[in-house]
């Protein structure tokens, strides 16, 4: 969930290097849009034509021409698979984006969520007719609240963001409940944060207090406590935190916040770290989201579609969203209307089932066995990377353990006239994606690897002797390896300054050239 | 690896957890299991769900059953599309940023808007966001809200409005589309939510509305749950809406039981920086050739915090893939054949039940969806129709119990059922009905 700070980059013109006739390089092919290919009297569907009928349209038939073209089949497969050559992903390789967790989505889960029993049923058909359905939503609960040891869950949310706004939302609900909602408006957010935690309590109206870190990168409960008071309403706290350290003041953090009157929601954007070594409900906490396409593999498709489910402490579960299931007098039932003190309803069905299908069955496959395993294993790797690299980058907070994440700043760089940016694109060049960039923003040019436990210790060797081949060649002041880089990606840089300046976000036919002239 | 680490063992690693607080056994789950037995215990879940293609079947209200070429599945499922990230290293994920970019198009050619974002989690979600939206832009804080609007898009767009301080006014449920929505209008509403098809189906004429938003100084936000109806009538953006917020799982998404679907969000050109949600944007790399980038994230969280437009990180790439390569499939060609069958079927099925006794259609016109009042229960009608094998819609009164509308039933027809499932709904819808 993290990039480069939109950093403009204006690159400077590069040579061009070997040239060819249409611009493809081997199997690199160069495609155009749709737009530009497609032609308006094709289409790749084939559908009946209805014998003639009296339209009840009401007089608004659409007269406003719609130029979009169609495709053969063929055509569209061929402009797809070249669009999919131009993508880096993680099958193809090591993806090492701090906080994003990159990790293998196994197969099975795509296969178990195309069954026709779960891709094909209606959110509206009656509930007699989706028990199984309903039931997979109450295995996937139980398997969430008994891992985090909290009271209830709502699964609603449809992204990690959707379920801190879930969360948040649950939270200002009880405050005015309490009748504090006219004093109660201040929510405390570490420096470190998400930008989506500010953004989430922001955006339902609290007003946003930074607190400090640490020398050593964690929050100080002495900081939070100076902080709190009646006005508070929550801190929003992520652990492990973005700089991939385990808050080890939580539990004190907590009965601050408690002892205030406050809640404490936690983001659980890094809760991979942690399953099966510690409950989250354990460290009073009130409230988490879970990104199931970071911890349960759901696959990321290119920025999503996601799954955010929150867990919420007894304090809390009174107010959670509509819907949800229960058990009911002729089997589950799913509740769509609020009751008592819920906070009503956030989307317009029950969540993101197909992402639920293919989390729970990661969760079977692995088992309280294996998900411990893959946390201790995500984090035996981070710490292997970062050990591996520690004599040659440098650790804002030292050489400690981190958890499932290693990071760097660019100290290391000083007086090379190499930045973070230009580091992170000489790696494309060598077949990896870069790590996550100027993330945490409280550390300089901050360098995030996240290897996750699906690489091998050989894929880890290799990622770690590549890197280290970079910075020895950074120090040695070979700048053109990282200035101009990519030199080998499909694309140079790119001028984002000049896509943003004048933002062209469609294709427009071309302005025909005696029109120009004039 | 523990040796190079330095640490003698892996619990030294997690040495920061406090040990109270620090699981020394298992968690309370079970051991894990191999390929085939998890095949096993969630098919025996899935078998125990009505699948929509087995059945005769009209459920609409927010979710259609339609044909998805079998090519956008598999190829939705090529790896570098499906295990990618967000697209924040361009260079290597042209691939991924020229399809939203064919997307944007795609959408705003639809809605007869200038610009489109690169999607939302669903339609109501979007919907609930450019309700904030329109307050951002007209510094105003009161929504006027259809009857036509689907409750629960209504419920979604009231709950965030209420956390966020404004206030969104909800008229009551308008069957027949003859609500005075203009005379809600007046200098203090921000916007006007207006949903065309209406969950009951009605096609409502948005341009006298449109008119009288902005002569208030208001905007006019139109909405739709069904994509498919863009092919044959005219779009929201012809009729002088500000922003479009739809559902856009008709086209290459399937029911999946309510998500992952993708929501669609379009506006004016000069409204794009107040709009939520990632931007894809056309640039040229440092050899000059044309290339694609995230643009205008000065909006967003990761960038601007607590000042950000929308805590949107996430959206639905993947099924805005899915809507791209069904849109480029049918082509404007495809997409009017098949919106033409959708209408046809309807129109056809409308006739019939027409003239069933006990059976009443409603509206004066609609697209592939339309409601009919039924003596007694829709609730109970529709339940005792599924035991016979036929689901035969949404009840009204299962989206708003309170609004005194438990005899309607809300039928969506696609080029999916056929005309032995028309006859098998109303054979059985005669069957059941008392005459």
């Amino acid at each position: 969930m993290l990039n480069n700070q939109g950093r403009p980059t204006q690159p400077e013109k590069a040579s061009a290097g070997h040239r060819t006739f249409t611009g493809n390089r081997g199997l690199q092919m160069e495609e155009a849009l749709i737009f530009e290919t497609g032609r308006l009297d094709v289409t790749g569907v084939d559908c009946e034509v209805p014998a003639p009928f009296g339209a009840r349209l009401g007089g608004l038939e659409r007269r406003a021409a719609l130029d979009l073209p169609g495709l053969s089949e063929p055509e569209a497969m061929r402009h797809y698979v070249r669009l999919s050559q131009k993508n880096y992903s993680i099958d193809a390789g090591l993806y090492p984006l701090g906080s994003c967790t990159m990790k293998h989505n196994p197969r099975l889960n795509e296969k178990m969520a195309r069954l026709p029993g779960f891709s094909d049923i209606h959110p509206l058909q009656p509930q007699s007719t989706v028990q199984g359905a309903l039931a997979l939503l109450a295995e996937l609960g139980h398997w969430l609240t008994t891992m985090t040891g909290m009271a209830a869950v709502s699964l609603v949310p449809k992204a990690g963001a959707h379920g801190e706004l879930c969360g948040m939302m649950a939270i200002k609900a009880a405050i005015a409940a309490r009748g504090e909602a006219a004093t109660r408006r201040i929510v405390l957010v570490p420096d470190s944060a998400h930008g989506t935690n500010p953004a989430t309590a922001a955006l339902i109206g609290f007003e946003v207090r930074a607190v400090p870190a640490r020398a050593d990168g964690t929050v100080d409960p002495a900081a939070v406590g100076a902080l709190m008071g009646p006005d508070v309403a929550a801190i929003m706290l992520t652990n492990p935190n973005t700089c991939g350290i385990f808050e080890r003041d939580i539990v004190a953090i907590a009965e601050i916040i408690h002892a205030g009157g406050g809640y404490f929601y936690c983001d659980g954007a890094n809760f991979n770290a942690i399953v099966g070594k510690t409950r989250t409900g354990d460290l009073g906490v009130d409230a988490m989201h879970i990104n199931l396409h970071k911890t349960f593999s759901t696959p990321h498709g290119g920025g999503g579609p996601g799954s955010g489910p929150v867990v919420l402490s007894a304090r809390l579960a009174a107010f959670a969203p509509v819907p949800f299931v229960r058990a009911g007098a002729t089997g589950l039932e799913l509740v769509e209307h609020a009751e008592g003190q819920s906070f009503g309803r956030m989307s317009a069905f029950h969540g993101q089932m197909g992402m639920f299908v293919r989390a729970l069955a990661y969760m079977l496959s692995h088992g309280a066995d294996g998900l411990r395993q893959a946390s201790e294993d995500a984090v035996l790797n981070a710490n292997y990377v970062r050990a591996a690299l520690n004599d040659v980058m440098s650790s804002p907070f030292g050489a400690r353990p981190c958890m499932h994440e290693a990071l760097f700043d660019d100290e290391w760089l000083k007086g090379t006239g190499i930045t973070t940016l230009d580091f992170a694109k000489a790696m494309i060049d060598e077949g990896y994606h870069p790590m996550t960039m100027y993330f945490p923003l409280v550390v300089h040019g901050a360098m995030l690897i996240e290897p996750t436990e699906s690489e091998s210790l050989a894929s880890l060797d290799l990622f770690i002797m590549t890197l280290r081949d970079l910075a020895f060649s950074a120090k040695r002041g070979e700048s053109e390896r990282f200035t101009g880089a990519p030199h080998l990606a499909p694309r140079r840089r790119l001028d984002e300054t000049r896509a943003a300046r004048a933002p062209k976000l469609r294709w427009t036919p071309p302005v025909p050239v005696a029109e120009a002239a004039e | 690896m523990l040796a190079r680490i330095g640490v003698a063992s892996l619990d030294e690693l997690f040495a920061d957890i406090p040990a109270a607080q620090r699981l020394e056994g298992l968690l309370d789950l079970p051991h894990g299991a191999s390929e085939m037995a998890v095949e096993r215990q969630l098919g025996a879940l899935a078998q125990r769900n009505v699948a929509s293609g087995s059945v005769p079947f009209f459920c609409g209200a927010g979710a259609y059953r339609h044909h998805v070429p079998a090519s956008v599945d598999h190829l939705i499922q090529r790896s570098e599309f499906l295990t990618s990230y967000t697209p924040y290293q361009p260079e290597i994920t042209q691939g991924t940023l020229q399809y939203l970019f064919e997307f944007q198009t795609q959408v705003a050619a639809l809605t007869g808007m200038e610009v489109a974002n690169a999607s939302m989690y669903d339609g109501s979600t979007a919907a609930a966001e450019a309700v904030l939206m329109a307050h951002r832009l007209t510094k105003r804080h009161k929504a006027v809200l259809s009857g036509g609007l689907h409750p629960h898009y209504a419920e979604t767009i009231r709950t965030l409005s209420h956390m966020a301080g404004a206030d969104a006014r909800l008229l009551p449920a308008d069957p027949q589309a003859d609500e005075d929505i203009m005379a809600q209008i007046d200098a203090e509403t921000s916007c006007v939510v207006v949903q065309s098809p209406d969950v009951f189906g009605n096609l409502r004429d948005l341009r006298a509305i449109a008119a009288r938003a902005h002569a208030q100084g208001a905007l006019l936000i139109a909405v739709f749950t069904e994509v498919m109806a863009l092919g044959l009538i005219e779009p929201p953006g012809a009729m002088g809406a500000d922003i479009v917020a739809g559902e856009g799982q008709s086209i290459g998404n399937g029911l999946n039981f309510g998500g992952p679907y993708v929501g669609l969000m379009a506006t004016r050109q000069n409204f794009v920086r107040q709009m939520p949600g990632r931007l894809c944007g056309e640039t040229v790399d440092a050899e000059g050739r044309r290339g694609f980038v995230l643009t205008l994230s000065t909006r967003e969280q990761h960038i601007r915090r607590d000042k950000a437009t929308s805590n949107i990180c996430t959206n639905s790439g993947l099924c805005a893939l899915a809507f791209t390569i069904h849109m480029s499939l049918l082509g404007a060609k495809g997409l009017r054949q098949v919106a033409l069958v959708n209408h046809a079927r309807a129109v056809a099925l409308a006739k019939k039940l027409g003239a069933l006794a006990g059976v009443e259609v409603i509206n004066q016109s609609f697209f592939n969806e339309f409601a009919v009042r039924v003596a007694g229960d829709a609730r109970v009608l529709v339940e005792r129709l599924a035991t016979a094998g036929v689901l035969a819609g949404v009840p009204y009164a299962r989206l708003a119990p309170q609004a005194g509308l438990d005899d309607i039933l809300l039928i969506a027809v696609t080029e999916t059922s056929s005309d032995d499932d028309a006859d098998a709904l109303v054979a059985a819808l005669a069957g059941a009905l008392p005459c």
